[in-house]
């Protein structure tokens, strides 16, 4: 016995065995039908279908449902509104990451200038330390050679 | 003023462009190519129950969607504007993720510069004064524990966060 797809049945007419609606619009899914053949009408989408090779039907008829859908979610814009949706989001996440590159260049720059005065300070230390070390040196060659010092330290 | 000339719908469609003619104030005469594209996609009578079915004021900009959609549709016959949709989902998950590992960057140069006790310097010894340095200068140049950077390896699954256009 056959059964008349989602379209036959819904267009109230017999299902011929070459239908073209029936690889697409399987009688247990009759809202797949009714949806796309409320907003493209069934000679259109049938028009459409037949202008494709036969393996790329299924998924136009995938894409028309899904526009259908969006198109009764939201009767003024449909998918348009959804593309202008991502756009936004697409701006929105490049000037966020934008902002976040500067942050970084920032944070590295400030990081790098406090290393700078960090060492220059190290070395302002380094070069204190030799002037005290050479100020000693100094002061024990002034009292002469060890055997000579009245205060030798060793 | 002599009798307007019909819409582009009327003139597509061959009949009398009544005076409250649903399509003319979107279908203007001098751009038949607009109407053409939406009746090839939609069909006419399709329109004109969407149109009838919106107030008045959002009727303008239902006929430029339907015109992007009808104009995707004949670009891409197969996926429509499924494929625009498909390709700039694609293109927010990658951004999304390129900010996901900027802020985990952020957070790694926040931490490594948290102030830590600097290590102090070391100091060459030269043998011949070694005798001469204060005993205070030994500890200065013991300690180099504290300069240990913390390794943050990033996985970038655990940072990126899912929250997708659905």
């Amino acid at each position: 016995m056959n059964s008349r797809c989602a379209a036959c049945k819904y267009l109230r007419r017999r299902c011929p065995s070459d239908c073209i609606f029936s690889p697409y619009f399987p009688p247990n899914d009759p809202q797949r039908f009714a949806c796309i053949h409320r907003i493209y009408g069934a000679s259109n989408v049938a028009r459409m279908l037949q202008q494709l090779p036969e393996n790329q039907r299924a998924s136009a008829v995938d894409c028309l449902y899904y526009e259908a859908q969006c198109r009764v979610q939201d009767p003024v814009y449909g998918c348009a509104g959804i593309i202008s949706l991502l756009y936004q989001q697409i701006h929105n996440a490049e000037t966020e990451i934008a902002k976040t590159q500067a942050q970084i260049a920032l944070l590295i720059d400030s990081n790098t200038q406090e290393q700078q005065v960090y060492l220059h300070q190290n070395i302002e230390v380094e070069s204190d330390l030799n002037i005290l070390l050479q100020e000693q040196g100094d002061e024990f060659s002034l009292l002469g050679p060890p055997n000579q010092a009245s205060s030798g330290f060793i | 003023m002599g009798g307007t000339s019909p819409c582009a719908s009327c003139k597509l469609l061959r009949r009398r462009c009544a005076k409250d003619c649903i399509f003319a104030p979107y279908f203007p005469s001098d751009d038949p190519q607009k109407f053409a594209i939406v009746h090839k996609v939609f069909g006419a009578s399709n329109v004109s129950k969407m149109l009838q079915e919106l107030p008045v004021h959002q009727r303008a900009d239902a006929v430029n969607s339907l015109v992007y959609e009808a104009n995707a549709r004949m670009r891409d016959p197969v996926y429509g504007c499924v494929g625009a949709i498909s390709y700039l989902q694609n293109q927010v998950s990658e951004l999304q993720m390129q900010l996901a590992v900027a802020q985990a960057e952020i957070l790694c140069i926040q931490m490594q510069q948290e102030p830590v006790i600097p290590a102090p310097a070391a100091i060459d010894e030269p043998e011949d004064k070694s005798f001469l340095l204060h005993p205070q200068y030994f500890n200065f140049a013991s300690s180099s524990s504290s300069n240990v950077i913390p390794d943050y390896s990033l996985n970038r699954e655990s940072v990126f966060g899912h929250d997708m256009v659905s």
